[in-house]
Formats: C-alpha cells, sequence, structure tokens
C-alpha cells in the first residue's frame, strides 16, 4: 500500500514536474523563439544580481508579478462561476497528463541487470495512471477544457468576452470531432487503448504512428493545435484584436488561464509523441541496450529506462517547439474559414483516413 | 469601377500544407541564424551601449570593425558641444543667433566682455551658456545659425537618462567637455576673403581640408566651387 503510495507520488512528482516546468519555460521560449523568428532579441532583462540566464528568470518575475496583481471581479460578474471558470480550464489539462506513459515499466530492484525479465519483478509502469480505455478518458478530459472558455465569457458579464466564449465553444466542438477521429486510423492499427500499450506497439521506426499514419498525424496535429486555442487557431482569444474570453480576468486567475493554454502545449506535445511518435521508444534502443546497425551495446535496465524517459521528454520537447514555430509563422484564420477547414476538409478527411485504414487492415486480415 | 480578379488555385495550393511548411522553413531559418549562426539582428540596446572614447570622427570605419552596433549617420544631431579656439578659450562671441532662431527657447546665454585675442579691443563671450536638452527639438538651426562654428551638433550621443530635470539643462562646462579646435580661422580671414580664396582656391583647398593633427574635421570651411 505504502508503496503504490509511493510509486504514486514520485511518478506525479516527475510528470507534473516536467509539465508545469516545461509550460513555464514555454512562457519565455514562445517570447525568445518568436524573436529570434523575427529578427529580434526579445526579452532578456529579468535578472537576479548577475544572474541573467538569458532572460529565462522571466517566467519566474511574470509569475511575482501576477501573483501579487489585484484580483479583480467585476461588480456584475457571476462571481460563483468566474471564480470557478479557470479552475475548470486547468484542472482538466492537469488530469490528462495522468495517463500519459513517459517511461517503460520499471524494475527497481533489478536496475543493473542487462535485460531484466519484467514478468518475473512486477514492473511498475512509469505511467501515473494505467487506465485500459486511456485514450478515451483523455479525450473525454480534455474536453471539459472547453467549459472553462465558455464559462469564463459567460459569466464576465462582458459582451465581449461572452462572444469569445462562444467562439471558443464553437470551435473546440468542431475540432474534437476530427481530433477523436484522427486517433481512430491509429487505434485500428495498434488494437488498443492503453497509452502504455500503444506505445509497447511502436516498438521499430517501421510501427511508429507517423509512418503507419501519416494522414492521421497530420490531421491530429492540426486539430489538437486548434484545441489549444493558439494561431492560427487563436480566434477565441484574439488578443490583438477580438478580444477573448478572458478579458476581465487579472492576477492569478489571469495566470490559470495562461498556464492551462501552455500547459495544452504540452498536452499536445505528448499526446502527439505517445500516439504518432513512439512515446519513450528511441530508435535503436532496446530493452537489453543499444542495437543500431548490427552493432550491439550492452545498457543496463536502470540506463535504459532512464535515456527512454529522456528520450520522451525531448520529444515533447521538439513537438512544443514545433507548435510554437507554427504559432509565429502562420496568421490567423477567419471564423468562417476555421469553420470551413474543420467540417469541410478535416473532418472529411479524418473519415476519409478511417475507411481507408479499416479496409486496408480487413484486406490484410483476409490475406492472411 | 471595381474589376473583380479571380485567383485560381490549384489544389496543390488549397492543400496548405506545402505553404504551411515553406512558411515554417523561413521562420526556422531565422531562429537558427539567429540563434546559433551569424546574428542578423538589427536591434540596438539602447541604455547599455557603451561608445568608444573619443567619438568616432576620425576613422569611423576601425570603429565599425570594433562594435557590434552600427555607426549612427554621419550627420547625425547629438547633443550639443561648444567649440574652442587654439588658445582654448570658448569661440563663443555671444552673438545671440542661435538663442533667437531656436524654435523651443532652449538656449540661454549671459554675455559678458573680455579682452580680444586678436585686437586690442574687447568682444564679448559667454558668460553662461546653457541648453535645456529637455527642451531643446533636435532642430540643428542653433548650428547653422552660428557664424563662428562655436556650436556643434557632432558629438553622436544621444542625451543620457538624467534623474532630474535640472541635470538635463547643459551649463558651459559642460559643453565644452567635448570641445574640439574649429579649423575655421581665429578672428575671420579679413574682408577681403572673398577675392582671396578665388585667387589661390587650390591652395585655399590645401587649407581646409581635414586635417588630421589637432583639428576635429572640415565638414564646415568655404566651399565654392570655382567660378568659370
Amino acid at each position: 500500500m505504502l508503496a503504490i503510495l509511493g510509486w504514486s507520488l514520485l511518478k506525479i512528482v516527475v510528470m507534473l514536474g516536467f509539465a508545469v516546468g516545461l509550460s513555464a519555460v514555454l512562457t519565455w521560449m514562445e517570447r525568445r523563439q518568436s524573436a529570434m523568428m523575427q529578427d529580434r532579441i526579445g526579452p532578456v532583462r529579468a535578472n537576479i544580481g548577475k544572474l541573467r540566464l538569458k532572460g529565462l528568470l522571466h517566467p519566474l518575475a511574470d509569475a511575482l508579478k501576477l501573483l501579487f496583481k489585484e484580483d479583480f471581479i467585476p461588480p456584475r460578474a457571476r462571481k460563483g462561476i468566474f471564480v470557478l471558470a479557470p479552475l475548470l480550464a486547468l484542472i482538466p489539462v492537469l488530469l490528462v497528463f495522468a495517463v500519459i506513459p513517459f517511461g517503460p515499466p520499471l524494475c527497481l530492484d533489478a536496475w543493473r541487470t542487462v535485460g531484466p525479465d519484467l514478468a518475473a519483478c512486477r514492473p511498475e509502469p512509469l505511467q501515473i495512471a494505467h487506465i485500459d480505455i486511456g485514450l478515451l478518458f483523455i479525450f473525454a478530459v480534455a474536453s471539459l477544457g472547453a467549459y472553462g472558455a465558455v464559462l469564463a465569457g459567460w459569466s464576465s458579464f462582458n459582451n465581449f468576452g461572452l462572444l469569445g466564449g462562444l467562439r471558443a465553444a464553437a470551435q473546440m466542438l468542431s475540432y474534437e470531432i476530427t481530433m477523436g477521429l484522427a486517433v481512430v486510423g491509429a487505434l485500428l492499427v495498434y488494437g488498443t487503448l492503453e497509452p502504455m500499450e500503444l506505445v509497447q506497439a511502436q516498438a521499430t521506426l517501421w510501427d511508429w504512428g507517423i509512418v503507419r499514419q501519416p494522414l492521421g498525424f497530420v490531421l491530429f496535429l492540426c486539430a489538437a493545435i486548434a484545441e489549444t486555442k493558439r494561431a492560427p487557431f487563436d480566434i477565441p482569444e484574439g488578443e490583438s484584436e477580438i478580444v477573448g474570453y478572458f478579458v476581465e480576468y487579472s492576477g492569478t486567475r489571469f495566470m490559470m488561464f495562461y498556464l492551462a493554454e501552455f500547459l495544452e502545449i504540452v498536452f499536445v506535445g505528448c499526446l502527439v509523441a505517445t500516439i504518432f511518435l513512439g512515446g519513450w521508444q528511441a530508435p535503436g534502443l532496446a530493452d537489453d541496450g543499444l542495437r543500431l546497425f548490427g552493432h550491439y551495446l550492452p545498457l543496463s535496465h536502470g540506463v535504459v529506462v532512464l535515456a527512454r524517459v529522456l528520450t520522451f521528454f525531448l520529444k515533447v520537447f521538439l513537438l512544443c517547439f514545433l507548435q510554437l514555430a507554427i504559432r509565429w509563422t502562420l496568421p490567423r484564420m477567419r471564423f468562417d474559414q476555421l469553420m470551413r477547414l474543420g467540417w469541410k476538409t478535416l473532418l472529411p478527411a479524418s473519415l476519409f483516413n478511417v475507411v481507408v485504414t479499416a479496409g486496408v487492415l480487413l484486406a490484410a486480415q483476409a490475406a492472411r | 469601377m471595381a474589376k473583380i480578379v479571380t485567383i485560381k488555385r490549384t489544389f496543390w495550393d488549397q492543400l496548405y500544407l506545402p505553404g504551411v511548411v515553406r512558411g515554417l522553413g523561413i521562420t526556422l531559418r531565422h531562429f537558427f541564424v539567429n540563434t546559433f549562426g551569424s546574428k542578423e539582428i538589427e536591434t540596438l540596446r539602447y541604455g547599455e551601449w557603451d561608445r568608444p572614447d573619443p567619438p568616432p570622427s576620425s576613422d569611423p570605419d576601425a570603429w565599425r570593425g570594433k562594435q557590434k552596433q552600427r555607426l549612427r549617420p554621419e550627420r547625425f544631431r547629438g547633443r550639443h558641444r561648444l567649440m574652442k579656439r587654439d588658445d582654448g578659450s570658448v569661440r563663443c562671441t555671444a552673438c545671440m543667433m542661435c538663442a533667437t532662431i531656436c524654435p523651443a527657447n532652449c538656449i540661454h546665454i549671459e554675455a559678458g566682455e573680455r579682452e580680444s585675442p586678436t585686437s586690442r579691443s574687447v568682444e564679448k563671450f559667454p558668460l553662461r551658456f546653457e541648453i535645456d536638452e529637455l527642451v531643446c527639438v533636435v532642430c540643428g538651426l542653433c548650428v547653422e545659425a552660428c557664424p563662428c562654428d562655436a556650436l556643434r551638433m557632432d558629438t553622436q550621443e544621444h542625451l543620457p537618462p538624467v534623474e532630474h530635470r535640472r541635470d538635463a539643462v547643459l551649463d558651459r562646462e559642460q559643453l565644452l567637455s567635448r570641445a574640439g579646435v574649429s579649423i575655421a580661422r581665429d578672428g575671420g580671414d579679413g574682408e577681403d576673403w572673398r577675392e582671396r580664396y578665388d585667387a589661390t582656391i587650390g591652395e585655399a583647398r590645401q587649407i581646409y581640408r581635414p586635417d588630421k593633427q589637432g583639428h576635429d574635421d572640415a565638414t564646415i570651411g568655404y566651399r565654392r566651387k570655382p567660378s568659370s
């Protein structure tokens, strides 16, 4: 019992530490990366004494600033819902990390041995919750995030906020369908809804989701970026001109929305890495060591697990980088373009993907 | 009348993905060049910029090589300075031309009397010479108006930020602190200068060429086209 508790706590600390830490770094990366893309310098001035770290202290300064800002609630806002909305935006995003596997099953006792018999030692999967319907859980919980946006816009007694909330609702509903259908292809290929098994099925590069489901990958990435409500799909917020659903929020509550947005980026990175990029699998890294081009370098179990965890984190980081790059490259779509893309392009394409995948699998089955 | 232009988009265009990838290529190229390669960043870090001393009037190219920041334009109007005579006294004769033409009324001169070094009479000189740089509109008219090459704005310096407004009022000594010696001849060239220069135009050019010993430059001087 105590062991289960300890393991769970440890895994929660690692996973959420990574996710929240990375999202804090992303707030800095977003500004510095965009600066580098646009030949600017970006924020580098926050410092503790002489320590500047190229501006890495800015997230810290931002958090401090937001924590000490006035917590303003508009006089005619629905107070209860107004207070609840940021939590509704933040908590689901934190919850979905529960089923993301960030490493392979670990046998702590046998960490020195090379390629231990995992069945013998009851390995601990490096995943906070091992749920058989993991992906369904992810979609169910992630879609709760829309409520946060809608209620925030609705309760703040502000026309712009309300309209922003409505836009958010419409957009997230539209793209969730594509997102779900894009994954169905992968589910058909791998035959499981459990993220850990999904990753284990992608042992070689040839088995990766991006190879088996290239169209599904593109569709999923598209829809997932739309779900994070960021450019080119940042119509719910549109901070520069069409005011978004959290206009009336300030201080800590605003920070919750902000954190939720960046956590969503990390979450999308995790999800894409898990479903399409082999999760913690690294090409050439087998259970008992490095096998590359006929060479073999034996590595102990602990080293392999650590390398795989780092691989996963690296993949997520690179995917976050890609998302930021996309956000600073593409202009925002108009709302009707967004809807047309969602319903008339992505949805049929994802349906097509499902049908073709099913057909190919059926043919393969019949041939066998 | 409005003209409707229909743009035909091929299927390839409508896929958008090639366009997206191309766009990403451009932005990522900039990212990697600026992060790891030779930087193309144009930003000047104003306020953190250490200018070398002395100011880059003599050899701008050498200065440019040393500094990452680029040189300000040659005729950049910066902080004012007063010029000196050969003997080190202030060139200004307190004629009030600059204070008169100043559209912002930011120049305040109090004239005094002193022995003239070139003749046996007395001449005016500024007891007080103050320019309020916060009021100044940096038009450069004072420099144009000055008949003695006594006031210049060629220091290439921005006025540094000040904590009190009074610190932005530059007095005579502050204005003289960056003084140089003008190449114009003390006391003028006499009444018949025009005839003399027309006669010896080549020699005149020789005289008013940028002087590397002691004199700052020769942007002002009597430049006339040779009368044909």
